[in-house]
């Protein structure tokens, strides 16, 4: 949305009358942005209600393996994040639902929430995990994009909150044959329900935050990469799943294929980003910096292996930021070459890239073992139409607009409606911690009011002037 | 069907056995390809120049040509034609003003609509007569001959005129696949030849060749297939002088894919003019038992 006066105008979102102003939130989306969202709504002593459509919170970070520029472990830094909003006692967490419908106005949304199927009770189940065990059904993983396997009956990884699984009925061999029930025939506390249908509630809630996240362009968009043909040429994402130690490989760098540990492994940056031709025009924001982390962290693996970046221009402006791609260059020997990449393709059992470096004007080709594409962000799929369900509009990629881009960018257009994450553009991870925080805080803002007659308004006005002249 | 054929110079010069066996395999499939009566050249490259309309008279003339014959399709075989008349006629379509002032300046012709389809032989194949249909009328399966697909350029570039992906195209594939034949990727498919720059850079042009015919070699290709008659003029010609300069480069044969599919309907070897290919594609199709 153009940046105009109008949308400078002071906030009448709060205007809704106090007495009928429903101090609870809804955050959709459990990924990192709605679960900072939820807790910091929270924490400030209002009721949340978390709704995130997999079995489990988490969203993308949780499949990460390590997050620049500290390079903790995703998992280390979220888990107990994940813990504090299954247990906090203002947070109503519901997984496996999605929002159908949102009527009504801020301070008072009906929000109907659908609760999908999965098949067994979970508030009976125990998580024992005596099922998954059992099942004898394996389909590839979505949490692990095809890289590992999982059941039938399932939890997304081992350590989902809740962990409680679901019974995928495309894949279920009852629900395909007609015969198996093997999981109801072991669970102790009778908790699967093959009769189970979605159900639906409405929730009542003063303001809403949607966090939903993003996508990767798709597979096979550029064919000349070869993504989606060859097995070896993967996105940033499947590499983050090939170097966590709970993913398909137990973190052991080794190309889909054939397992082997690859000698050469070659980046190429901006993949749909930046291609007005066939991907995205904008930057996704966070390629350069994984990728200099991939490249790190390969390297930290295999010892005498040699990491490619082909680069457009390296975008490290975060703090910290150019400091940790320079180590990636001066410590682990990553070498940038700066051009495009024109095909990538099989040779026996390598993958042979063919690129330029624009610096000295020669093609390069590099015969590797496995390439890795840094590939765009994209909104969710259906975010275009999610957003017309909830009544605010997105861009023309379809991420959700902002009211105003620099001085109200957790607000949409419609009142009560608060924006966080990547949901609204491509944000690393700081920057989606404090978007989520300053949405948190516009809720918040929406849902105190000052106490009435010489409240706290005024005694936090003379607190401040003290301040200034004590100082 | 019947379709208004338009040829191009090169069907009727240096690439006579393209149009010979198209003709005869279009008829044997089915399609019945009518030459046009009158027609010129078709502007050779399409011009790039936004300013520069005078470059679009001899491919719209030729579209008004099939508007005489009231035709509203027209089928060519060279990828250069192919490339340049539906370009052309797509700039027509889009663009009323510039299509105003083509016509005027026309005056002595029919006012051209843009409403002329352009469309390749290998899409008729495909999309009228289908594979499958193909497949069927195959009396002489190529069995055993590991073909090399190369596109080329013109066939797939742009992509609002491209008859398939421009970066991975399967067309000849499944045309191969239908006829028996087993198709061999690779890299080179989509790459440039060197175009016209045979005319003043052979060398170059020489080393195209040599990268393509070598890699189609090494993913165990015995021949390469193409539709346009300059990549073919590269392709084969050059093989010559490249192995008069290097004795052990890889040489290997180069059809369009019409003699394929002539050879493969048993319309004999006549209709396939291998008499004029430089690099004698005989002796394969000999030791495959195809003629």
């Amino acid at each position: 949305m153009a940046a105009s006066s109008e949308n400078l105008k002071p906030d009448t979102s709060g205007s809704c009358p106090s007495e009928f102003m429903t101090r609870r939130a809804l955050v959709i989306g459990g990924g990192i942005a709605g679960m900072q969202t939820a807790l910091d709504i929270a924490n400030a002593g209002y009721e949340v209600v978390l709704v995130e459509r997999e079995p489990s919170i988490g969203g993308r970070m949780i499949q990460l393996s390590e997050t620049f520029p500290t390079l903790d472990c995703s998992q280390c830094i979220m888990t107990p994040k994940m813990v504090e909003v299954s247990q906090h006692p203002r947070i109503g967490l519901m997984t496996y639902c999605e929002v159908d419908e949102v009527a009504g106005e801020v301070g008072r949304f009906d929000v109907k929430i659908r609760k999908k199927a999965a098949y067994l009770d979970r508030e009976k189940c125990t998580g024992c995990g005596l099922c998954i065990e059992k099942c004898p059904t394996k389909v590839p993983s979505q949490f692990d994009i095809g890289l590992g396997k999982r059941k039938a009956i399932y939890v997304p990884f081992p350590q989902a909150v809740p962990p409680k699984p679901v019974i995928d009925a495309e894949n279920c061999r009852f629900f395909k044959t007609g015969k198996c029930r093997v999981c109801e025939k072991v669970c102790e506390v009778r908790a699967i329900d093959f009769e189970q249908t979605d159900s639906f509630l409405v929730e009542r809630v003063g303001a809403i935050v949607v966090a939903t996240g993003y996508d990767l362009f798709a597979k096979g968009a550029v064919a000349e990469y070869g993504y989606g043909e060859y097995p070896d040429v993967i996105s940033g994402l499947e590499f983050e799943r090939l170097n966590s130690a709970s993913g398909p490989t137990n973190g052991e760098i080794r190309r889909p294929s054939d397992g082997k540990v690859p000698k050469e492994v070659v980046f190429i940056q901006c993949v749909g980003s930046r291609d007005q031709e066939k991907g995205v025009p904008y930057c996704s924001r966070i390629c350069c910096m994984y990728t200099a982390k991939h490249a790190m962290l390969y390297k930290h693996k295999v010892h005498d292996g040699q990491a490619y970046v082909f680069y457009m221009d390296v975008r490290a402006d975060g703090k910290g930021y150019e400091e940790f791609v320079q180590r990636g260059v001066e410590e682990d020997g990553t070498l940038y070459i700066r051009g495009r990449v024109s095909r990538v393709f099989r040779d026996d059992d390598q993958i042979v890239v063919w690129g330029v470096d624009t610096l000295t004007g020669k093609k390069i080709v590099v015969a590797g073992d496995m390439v890795v594409l840094a590939t765009a962000i994209v909104p969710t799929a259906g975010s275009r139409e999610f957003a017309k369900r909830l009544g605010i509009s997105t861009d023309e990629h379809g991420f959700y607009s902002e009211l105003h881009l620099k001085l109200r960018s957790v607000e949409s257009a419609r009142p009560g409606i608060f924006l966080a994450g990547c949901g609204q553009s491509p944000k690393d991870i700081p920057d989606t911690v404090a978007h989520a925080g300053c949405a948190a805080s516009r809720v918040t803002s929406l849902f105190f009011t000052p106490e009435p007659g010489g409240g706290s308004r005024d005694s936090s006005l003379q607190l401040a002037s003290v301040g200034r002249s004590g100082a | 069907m019947k379709i208004h054929y338009y040829p191009g110079c090169t069907l009727k010069a240096t690439a006579t056995q393209f149009e010979s066996s198209a003709v005869a395999s279009a008829t044997a499939v089915g399609v019945e390809m009518v030459e046009l009566p009158r027609w010129n050249c078709c502007g050779t490259v399409y011009s790039l120049t936004s300013d520069d309309l005078i470059h679009q008279l001899a491919p719209v003339r030729n579209l008004i040509r099939v508007r005489n014959e009231k035709g509203d399709a027209v089928t060519t075989l060279c990828s250069m034609c192919f490339n340049t008349l539906k370009r052309a006629n797509l700039l027509v379509k889009e663009d009323p003003e510039k299509k105003r002032t083509i016509n005027a300046f026309m005056d002595e012709e029919d006012d051209y609509d843009g409403g002329v389809e352009v469309v390749h032989l290998l899409e008729i194949f495909r999309d009228k007569v289908g594979f499958e249909s193909i497949r069927g009328k195959v009396t002489k399966p190529l069995e055993g001959l590991r073909v090399s697909p190369y596109y080329g350029c013109l066939l797939l570039r742009p992509e609002e005129v491209g008859i398939d992906k421009a970066e991975s195209p399967t067309v000849l594939e499944e045309l191969l696949k239908s006829l028996g034949a087993e198709p061999v990727d690779s890299p080179y498919k989509a790459e440039c030849c060197g175009s016209y720059q045979t005319v003043d850079k052979p060398d170059l042009v020489v080393e195209k060749t040599r990268e393509i015919i070598w890699w189609a070699a090494r993913n165990h290709a015995q021949c390469v297939v193409v539709s346009c008659p300059l990549c073919f003029f590269n392709l084969d010609r050059r093989q010559k002088d490249l192995a008069e300069r290097d004795h052990d480069a890889v040489i290997l044969p180069v059809f369009y894919f019409t003699q394929l599919v002539a050879l493969a309907l048993g319309l004999g070897e006549k209709v396939c003019g291998f008499e004029k290919h430089v690099v004698d594609p005989r002796p394969l199709l000999v030791s495959k038992g195809l003629i």
